[in-house]
């Protein structure tokens, strides 16, 4: 395939202004005057997000929705020498998740109004860094090709390593830094492969890092293998995966509660994002050969991460633990290999996104009121804040996947479609909603019902504007748990085609029923 | 057999009865304390409205043919990917009717009777909402056409029923029976969430229509692994042996969610599911069979504890789980039993929703004092409460004539039909049940006073007694429902033919064995507790059995030993696990990898970060210099 100077179905470029946008805020902040203040910075950044998520709302009626392959694609020539592209492009899975970032980040920038004072930097940082790892995070989930990602995957961890190190709590700097050894750990085996792909490429003809392209390549068995499991590892440490989640907990305990949410709800998706659009496209036969192993270390993540939900009593750290579960869930439904698995676990990244948002932020709001994490310091607290024990609540049934809420959708949606393929897995999964409801429900027993403790009477229930914030995440938690087909349109048929490109076909019912349509 | 037709007319409001209750319970709760004013009378409205339109509906239904009284109505595609589809639908027919009159029927008598009973609690609004929440949720549960649609409905009357049981959650025992009660009803959940991926991976639909139209010609380990699956669900909502033990402690909440709740629809939604499954139990002789085995062993379990207790709500408790253990085991003789198992749902809705409600009565009497043994010469003190809460007691006894007799006398006579230790099994329940509800009758009622100076017994107010007497009337006179085999002939086309009796004796000759078994039971209570009186505090020397069936014969001793324990210490150990070995061993590697296996277990230090942010920086500059190459 040639590569034209300039491919472009759209003469808006799209993706490239969306990520663009939040990066130039970060920029204006950096370079605004620090006596305009902390509110200033506060509002300038709550407005770049807001006019972020404006246009990514313009940007889906440009969608063609209905249809599998990338759209809104531009791609620029960028480094020749080894094949590098500027290409930009979202299928439906990509468009969900950088919906998802376009629409908890002005939500997190306007719940966290109070946070960013006590950090090494001033306030102007902290909404600098929360932009830029917008924008980025935009350009992660737009990028087709390899290198563009890589560099851009590698480059988000910048702003996160200084949310954690600049603004967490007092072990922050251990958190950022056990953070970043991870993710650089990670971050080598993936730049292995990486190159390993342009030898691969290179050998084949025309270097080329294209997604489109490097799918057609013809790879040895075991060299996709080997390349796999780079690519694979960068993202299991990512998601985060058993055994390589510990740095998560920590993470989540020492970061602000707006830090927590743009790392787990958003930048953790990368992790399993990642395994769908390269993992998936690149190997596919590798993709097929690990899965045994995959579908293993999820399910065991699933029940492993529950368990260690319920023995916490750090509530940030519990907080942590559920996503180790819920990621689980995710991978199981990548690796399950149909198409309910791979729909379910798309928008179960979208999902888990707005529940644990909801829950590391209302967490936030109530760690900040009383000074401590520890569930062991709470008691009744029902009793003085009402409005944040009932979220709290709410939130807590997103999380262990109530029906009528959106990550039921998701959950079951994974669950029948392993359960198609692979039995024992879709039931050792199950057992994790018995857990969810032991890990939800203890921590609200203990920290919101009983007596309200003495020393817990001070606490004030939300502000307006928390729950101004916090309003539009429950409205589409609740909204698309009733009505979620609009955005399973737009998953379905990217998630299709990229099974069909593994080569893989959901199994037939043993008694096909063929219901007519009897009812009108 | 599940064909529907057209949703025409008035039937096509079926959508209605559930946006009623649901509207007004988020109105109640997202206006917050704006709507205390409006709380109590909009809360009570809403399944009045609903009742209306049941009634309206089923009138419609009466007036149809036979053949077309399945009324279906598809809202909209709730999930939609690849060969997996479910519908938003509402099915409306003989048996899904029966249950919209239970429940917004007695719902709303319920909802009267807590404008009186909740009116001087701060959080009576919210009392209201949730107590909406639930008839909306149960609503969905029985006019649903999918099972997924169904497990909305299921999961919903959880949640209401978490909510209400927890309703004064200041107190610690409620908070920790809410939990208890959520958590157990999830074990049986995982039956149903398996259930409907089952028939999902079976038939590429889990509808109504589409299973049972699969079902003959499945394999009979598919048939026998999901109707074991469904029992598995059906025992958590029903607290059906192995998953009673949440029902008890259940009792922590307001006594009006006990009557509703825990007494009249939610508990009896297992019964439901299996009658509603009937072509899966129809293809397996094992999955059957456990049903009635459940059923047989709670009946009789429930009917023990129910014995014991001296808390009168606890008996009443007890007492439910052995009459839904009744129906359990109807339900589980197939065609044969199905409709009586429902004819006792009905009734049983009315007697112990009046006795529940009756013993609120008393208990608002008796400054909120749930002992029977602080009790004592009511009848004369609060007379509207006893002759109604008498009306239930003959109910359920089976007195001759009165409701109960009608529907237990059925079922025992099935279950003799089926297996005769099946049927001595359900003769001897019957005994144990009118002992114990003498007891509760004798101890409450009747006998000497036992209350202390300070409590000043009177009538309850009209709001309540009303209700009252309406559901005792029900008691009296629900056994019309089997004249002239109706409601026989009405569920027959969902619930099959009833086989002939290949019964050995008369049926006259049952009815003399199950009235005398009632007498002895009666007599023996009457010798206990009328003829002597009655100990202000229980004895401690009592037959092992009683000390059992103090205890809920073990069964939260048995779930402590078994899972609570092994699994708190499973969890702490995985907690030190995770924490030293598996975080250390990780750390270690990559400080190894890293090279820095020195200062990674100092990184307070500083040394580390800067190492970190210098490779960082390093990768950047590579990056960048690459770029500047290339661009130039």
């Amino acid at each position: 395939m040639s590569l034209p100077r300039l491919v472009s179905a759209v003469s808006f470029p799209w993706l490239t202004v969306l990520g663009a946008l939040p990066l130039a805020g970060a920029v204006l902040l950096a370079v605004l005057p620090r006596r305009t203040g902390a509110e200033a910075a506060k509002l300038v950044g709550f407005g770049v997000a807001l006019l972020t998520l404006v246009l990514a709302l313009i940007m889906l009626t440009r969608f063609e929705v209905g249809e599998g392959g990338f759209q809104l694609v531009e791609q620029y020539e960028w480094i020749s020498a080894i094949g590098a592209t500027y290409s930009l492009g979202v299928d439906g899975i990509g468009l969900t998740l950088i919906l998802l970032t376009t629409i908890l980040s002005p939500v997190v920038l306007l719940a966290s109004w109070r946070d960013g004072h006590e950090g090494r930097w001033s306030v102007n940082a902290y909404v600098a860094w929360m932009l830029a790892l917008e924008g980025l995070a935009i350009g992660v989930f737009a990028a087709t090709d390899v290198f563009l990602f890589y560099v851009l995957f590698e480059a988000t961890l910048i702003p996160v390593y200084f949310l954690i190190g600049g603004f967490g709590g007092p072990r922050r700097s251990y958190a950022a830094v056990k953070f970043l050894l991870f993710s650089l750990f990670g971050g080598l085996l993936m730049l292995a492969s990486v190159i390993g792909l342009y030898v691969v490429s290179a050998r084949a003809g025309d270097p080329s890092y294209l997604l489109t392209t490097l799918r057609e390549l013809p790879m040895q068995e075991w060299t996709g293998r080997l390349l796999f499991l780079g690519f694979f590892v960068a993202f299991a440490i990512k998601a985060p995966m058993w055994p390589v989640h510990t740095w998560l907990p920590d993470a989540a305990a020492q970061a602000t509660p707006g830090t927590s949410v743009l790392l787990v709800s958003v930048l953790d998706k990368v992790g399993t994002f990642g395994m769908i659009r390269f993992c998936l496209q690149l190997f596919p036969e590798a993709s097929q050969w690990a899965s045994p192993v995959v579908i293993a270390l999820a399910v065991f993540s699933v029940l492993y991460g529950a368990l260690l939900a319920v023995g916490q009593d750090d509530i940030r750290r519990l907080v942590a633990y559920t996503s180790v579960s819920h990621f689980g869930f995710i991978v199981l439904g990548i690796f399950a290999f149909t198409t309910q698995s791979g729909s379910g676990s798309t928008f179960y990244m979208f999902n888990h996104g707005l529940s644990t948002a909801a829950l590391f932020l209302l967490t936030g709001f109530l760690v900040a009121r009383h000074g401590s994490p520890f569930i062991s310091d709470f008691g009744g607290v029902q009793k003085v804040a009402p409005v944040l024990a009932g979220l709290l609540l709410v939130a807590g049934l997103s999380s262990l996947s109530l029906p009528g809420l959106s990550p039921f959708v998701s959950e079951f949606l994974v669950l029948a479609g392993t359960f198609t393929t692979s039995v024992t897995a879709a039931v050792l999964a199950t057992l994790g909603i018995v857990l969810a409801a032991l890990y939800i429900l203890l921590m609200y027993q203990r920290t919101m019902t009983g007596p309200l403790r003495a020393d817990n009477e001070r606490i004030r229930d939300l502000r307006a504007f928390e729950v101004l914030a916090l309003a539009p995440v429950f409205l589409l938690i609740v909204g698309l748990g009733f009505y979620p087909q609009p955005m399973l349109d737009v998953i379905n048929p990217a998630v299709a085609t990229v099974y069909e490109q593994v080569g893989v076909s959901d199994p037939v019912p043993d008694v096909p029923v063929t219901t007519a349509e009897e009812v009108p | 057999m599940l064909e529907t037709s057209a949703a025409d007319g008035v039937l096509a409001l079926g959508w209605l009865l559930v946006a009623v209750p649901l509207a007004s319970a988020v109105v109640l709760l997202v206006g917050g304390r704006r709507t205390d004013p409006i709380g109590h009378i909009l809360g009570t409205l809403a399944p009045l409205v609903s009742f209306v339109i049941g009634v309206v509906m089923f009138v419609a239904l009466l007036g149809r043919e036979e053949a077309e009284r399945g009324a279906g109505q598809r809202l909209f595609t709730w999930i939609d990917v690849g060969g997996f589809s479910v519908d938003m639908g509402v099915r409306f027919d003989q048996l899904s009717a029966l249950f919209v009159l239970l429940i917004t029927g007695v719902g709303s008598l319920i909802h009267i009777y807590s404008i009186g009973y909740m009116a001087h609690d701060p959080n009576r609004r919210r009392f209201f909402a949730f107590l909406n929440l639930f008839v909306a949720a149960m609503l969905t549960l029985v006019l649903a056409d999918d099972y997924l649609v169904l497990f909305l409905g299921w999961e919903g009357v959880g949640l209401a029923s978490y909510l209400l049981i927890g309703f004064w959650q200041e107190r610690w025992s409620a908070a920790v029976a809410a939990k208890k009660a959520f958590v157990v009803n999830r074990v049986g959940d995982l039956g149903m969430a398996l259930g409907v991926m089952l028939m999902f991976a079976t038939f590429g639909t889990s509808s109504f229509a589409g299973v049972a139209a699969g079902m003959p010609a499945t394999s009979d380990l598919v048939a026998t692994v999901l109707g074991l699956l469904l029992l598995l669900a059906a025992a958590g909502k029903s607290a059906q042996v192995p998953l009673q033990s949440w029902l008890l402690d259940a009792m922590e909440g307001p006594t009006p969610v006990s009557a509703l709740i825990h007494a009249a629809t939610m508990v009896t939604a297992g019964v439901y599911l299996v009658v509603r499954s009937g072509y899966v139990y129809a293809q397996s002789e094992i999955a059957s069979t456990a049903v009635v085995i459940v059923g047989l062993v709670t009946l009789l379990v429930g009917a023990t504890i129910g014995c014991a207790k001296d808390d009168i709500k606890k008996v009443l408790a007890g007492s439910t789980m052995s009459q839904i253990g009744y129906m359990m085991l109807a339900a589980g003789l197939g065609p044969a039993g199905y409709a009586f198992a429902i004819f006792h749902l009905l009734t049983h809705g009315f007697f112990k929703a009046n006795m529940f409600l009756g013993a609120g009565s008393v208990m608002h009497a008796m400054d909120d004092d749930v002992d029977m043994r602080h009790y004592g010469a009511l009848s004369r003190a609060m007379p509207v409460t006893f002759a109604t809460f008498a009306m239930g007691y003959l109910a359920i006894i089976g007195f001759p004539g009165f409701s109960g007799f009608w529907s237990k006398d059925r079922i025992i006579e099935a279950a003799f039909a089926d297996n005769i230790v099946v049927g001595l099994g359900a003769l001897l329940g019957a005994g144990i049940t009118a002992f114990y509800m003498t007891r509760l009758m004798l101890m409450t009622f009747f006998s000497q006073r036992r209350w202390e100076d300070g409590v000043k017994p009177h009538e309850s107010p009209l709001s309540m007694t009303g209700p009252l007497v309406v559901l005792a009337a029900l008691s009296v006179v629900g056994g019309v429902l089997i004249l002239g085999g109706w409601i026989v002939d009405w569920l027959e086309p969902l619930t099959g033919p009833e086989p002939e009796h290949a019964f050995g004796f008369p049926a006259w000759l049952m009815t003399v064995a199950v009235t005398v078994v009632v007498i002895a039971g009666v007599g023996v209570a009457w010798a206990l507790f009328g003829a002597r009186p009655v100990e202000r505090v229980p004895r401690a020397r009592v037959s092992p059995v009683t000390r059992a069936a103090r205890r809920d014969l073990y069964g939260d001793a048995l779930n402590e030993t078994v899972f609570m324990r092994p699994g708190q210490r499973l969890t702490r150990s995985l907690v030190q696990v995770d924490d030293r070995g598996i975080d250390g061993s990780v750390t270690g590697l990559a400080a190894l990898v890293s090279g820095t296996s020195g200062q990674a277990r100092r990184t307070q230090t500083g040394y580390v970060r800067s190492y970190a942010l210098a490779m960082l920086a390093g990768a950047l500059l590579v990056v960048l210099s690459l770029l500047a190459v290339t661009l130039t």
